[in-house]
C-alpha cells in the first residue's frame, strides 16, 4: 500500500524565551535565555529558584481564550497549549470560527504530563475544608490529563481523533510521530500536535526534592541551563508548548499550503528499565535502537543526518547521550553532525520540551540555519573525547541543512527520534 | 429588596455565562436559563456559587436542581434571605 507522505504547514510556540513564533525565531537566532528568578519559588525553599515561564499579558490571553472560558481558569498548561495550537492552526492557514462545520479530516494529539496543577490545588484544599460544593463546574476539564486536548478539539471543532498522549519529557516528540503515523496510514488527512507543560512550585517541587535542578545559579538565571558544559550542574525548569499543524503531502499541495518541512519518519521505544536503564535513567542500548530504528524508518542512512538536536539536559547524563549518538550514527569527531540543544535558553519544559524543541529544529530547516548554544564555553572533556569541537555549534550558523534528527528521553525509560527534512517534491 | 432590584442582581449574576445576549436583554422573570439565555448546563452550577455569594446565602441539592429559570431562583432567594 502507497503510504502518505506527511509535510508540516503550521507552527507555534510559546516558550519562555518568545511567545510566537516571530519572537521565538529571533530568540534562538540570537542565544537569548528566557531563565529568570522566581521570588516564590526562594520563599518556598527550593534549592533551585530559576526557571523559564513565558510572559503573557491578560490581553493577550483573551485572544485566544473567551472571557467565560478564563472564568475560574487557572491551568497554565492549557493556556500555553491553547495558544501554540490556534497559533499553528492559523499559521496553517485555517480560520478559528466557533460555528465552523465539524473537521472530520482533522485530529489532534496534545501530549502533557499532569494538566491545571493550580486549579488541582484548589480542588484540594476546597475538598478538605468540606467545602466540595464550592468548587465549581471547571474542576474536571483543567484538571483531566486530556483537558488540553477537550479545549483545542472544541475551539477548532476536530472530528477526527482527538486525544493526549503522555510519556514524561518524551511526550513531544511522540505526540508528532503519533500525528505522522495516522496521516501516513490514511486516517486522517491532517493532525494538529504538540505538548504542553505547567509550571511553578507544585509540578518542580518534586525535581528539586530530586536534586537535579541545579541550585548553583539562583544569582545568574541566565547561565544556569549548561547542557554539554563542563560546570553543568543539573537541569533548570522551564514550561510552555510547542504545535504543529501535519498534513499530508497531497492535502498540503491540494490547498497550496506553505510547506515548512517533511517529517521523514522516526521511532519510539523503551529501556524497560533493564540493562542500565532505570526509572530515571536510560537503557543506553535501547537509546541506540531508537536512533537506528528511527532511521531505518525515515529511510536515510546515518550519514544523511546534517544536524542533531538534541535532549541534553544539563547533567550528567549529557556524555551519555553524546555516546550514544556517536554509538547509533558510526559517527564521531569531525564526521559527527552540527548539535545544539534549546535547554541552554528555556531550560528543561518537560512534556512541552520535545516539541517546543522541535518547532526550533523546524525553523532551522526552514530557514537554513542552525541556532548557537549558549552557556557550554567550557565543553566537557568527555565530550571533547567523543566529537568535535567544531559541531557544538555557539554563534549562529548559516549553513545548507537537508536533515536534523530530533531525539527526546523521558522517566520511565521512554525515547523517541523524529526525522525531518526540508521539503523538496 | 424590590422584585426589580433582585431581578437586575440576577441579571449580573448571569451575564458572564450567557451565549444569548439578545435574550439577556430581554430577562423577566420568564426567562428559563439553558432554553432562552442557552447557559451551558454545566455552569448552572457557578451561577448557583455566584448567587450564594452575592446574597450571603447557601443553597442545597434539592433548591439547586429547581433552579433552572429566574422565577425559581428568586423564590429561593427570598425564601433564603426571609429564614436568616
Amino acid at each position: 500500500m502507497n503510504k502518505n507522505r506527511v509535510v508540516i504547514t503550521g507552527l507555534g510556540v510559546v516558550a519562555p524565551n518568545g511567545v510566537g513564533l516571530d519572537a521565538f525565531s529571533e530568540a534562538i537566532k540570537t542565544g537569548t535565555s528566557g531563565i529568570t528568578f522566581h521570588q516564590k519559588l526562594k520563599d518556598l525553599n527550593f534549592s533551585c529558584c530559576i526557571g523559564g515561564i513565558p510572559q503573557i499579558s491578560e490581553e493577550k490571553k483573551l485572544e485566544y481564550l473567551s472571557p467565560l472560558q478564563l472564568r475560574g481558569f487557572n491551568s497554565a498548561g492549557i493556556l500555553y497549549g491553547c495558544m501554540a495550537g490556534i497559533d499553528a492552526w492559523k499559521d496553517a492557514g485555517f480560520e478559528v470560527d466557533a460555528n465552523s462545520d465539524l473537521d472530520t479530516d482533522t485530529g489532534l494529539i496534545f501530549g502533557a504530563g499532569t494538566s491545571g496543577i493550580e486549579k488541582f490545588r484548589e480542588a484540594i484544599l476546597k475538598v478538605d475544608k468540606g467545602q466540595v460544593k464550592r468548587m465549581g463546574s471547571t474542576v474536571v476539564v483543567q484538571t483531566m490529563a486530556s483537558g488540553i486536548s477537550a479545549f483545542l478539539g472544541g475551539i477548532l471543532g476536530l472530528g477526527n481523533q482527538v486525544t493526549t498522549n503522555s510519556s514524561a519529557c518524551t511526550t513531544g516528540t511522540e505526540a508528532i510521530l503519533m500525528g505522522y503515523e495516522r496521516i501516513k496510514n490514511g486516517q486522517a488527512k491532517r493532525m494538529l500536535v504538540g505538548s504542553c507543560s505547567d509550571d511553578g512550585p507544585y509540578i518542580w517541587g518534586g525535581f528539586d526534592a530530586m536534586r537535579v535542578m541545579t541550585y548553583k545559579h539562583n544569582d545568574s538565571p541566565e547561565a544556569g541551563s549548561r547542557p554539554m558544559s563542563a560546570t553543568a550542574s543539573g537541569f533548570v525548569p522551564g514550561s510552555g508548548a510547542g504545535a504543529f499543524v501535519l498534513e499530508s503531502l497531497e492535502s498540503a499541495l491540494e490547498r497550496n499550503a506553505s510547506i515548512y518541512a517533511e517529517v521523514l519518519g522516526g521511532n519510539v521505544n523503551s529501556g524497560g528499565q533493564r540493562n542500565g536503564g532505570t526509572m530515571t535513567a536510560p537503557n543506553a542500548e535501547a537509546v541506540q535502537r531508537c536512533i537506528t530504528d528511527a532511521l531505518k524508518n525515515a529511510k536515510i542512512a546515518a550519514q544523511d543526518i546534517d544536524a542533531i538536536n538534541g535532549h541534553l539536559t544539563a547533567t550528567s547524563k549529557d556524555s551519555l547521550e553524546i555516546a550514544n549518538w556517536t554509538q547509533a550514527l558510526g559517527r564521531s569527531g569531525n564526521d559527527f553532525p552540527y548539535i545544539n540543544c534549546l535547554k541552554s535558553m528555556v531550560g528543561h519544559c518537560l512534556p512541552a520540551a520535545g516539541s517546543i524543541e522541535c518547532v526550533a529544529a523546524v525553523l532551522q530547516l526552514k530557514e537554513q540555519f542552525v541556532f548557537p548554544n549558549i552557556n557550554c564555553e567550557d565543553i566537557h572533556p568527555e565530550i571533547l573525547e567523543l566529537i568535535s569541537e567544531e559541531k557544538i555549534v555557539r554563534e549562529l550558523l548559516k549553513t545548507k541543512l537537508e536533515i536534523v534528527a530530533k531525539a527526546s528521553f523521558g522517566f520511565g525509560d521512554v525515547n523517541g527520534c523524529v526525522i525531518f527534512k526540508s521539503y523538496s517534491e | 429588596m424590590t422584585k426589580d432590584e433582585l431581578i437586575s442582581k440576577l441579571k449580573a449574576i448571569v451575564k458572564p455565562y450567557v451565549q444569548d445576549e439578545e435574550a439577556l436583554e430581554k430577562l423577566s422573570e420568564d426567562t428559563d436559563f439553558i432554553s432562552d439565555l442557552k447557559i451551558n448546563s454545566a455552569n448552572l452550577v457557578d451561577v448557583i456559587l455566584d448567587v450564594e455569594d452575592e446574597f450571603d446565602i447557601r443553597i442545597e441539592n434539592d433548591d439547586m436542581e429547581k433552579m433552572t429559570n429566574v422565577k425559581a431562583a428568586m423564590a429561593i432567594v427570598n425564601e433564603k434571605l426571609a429564614e436568616e
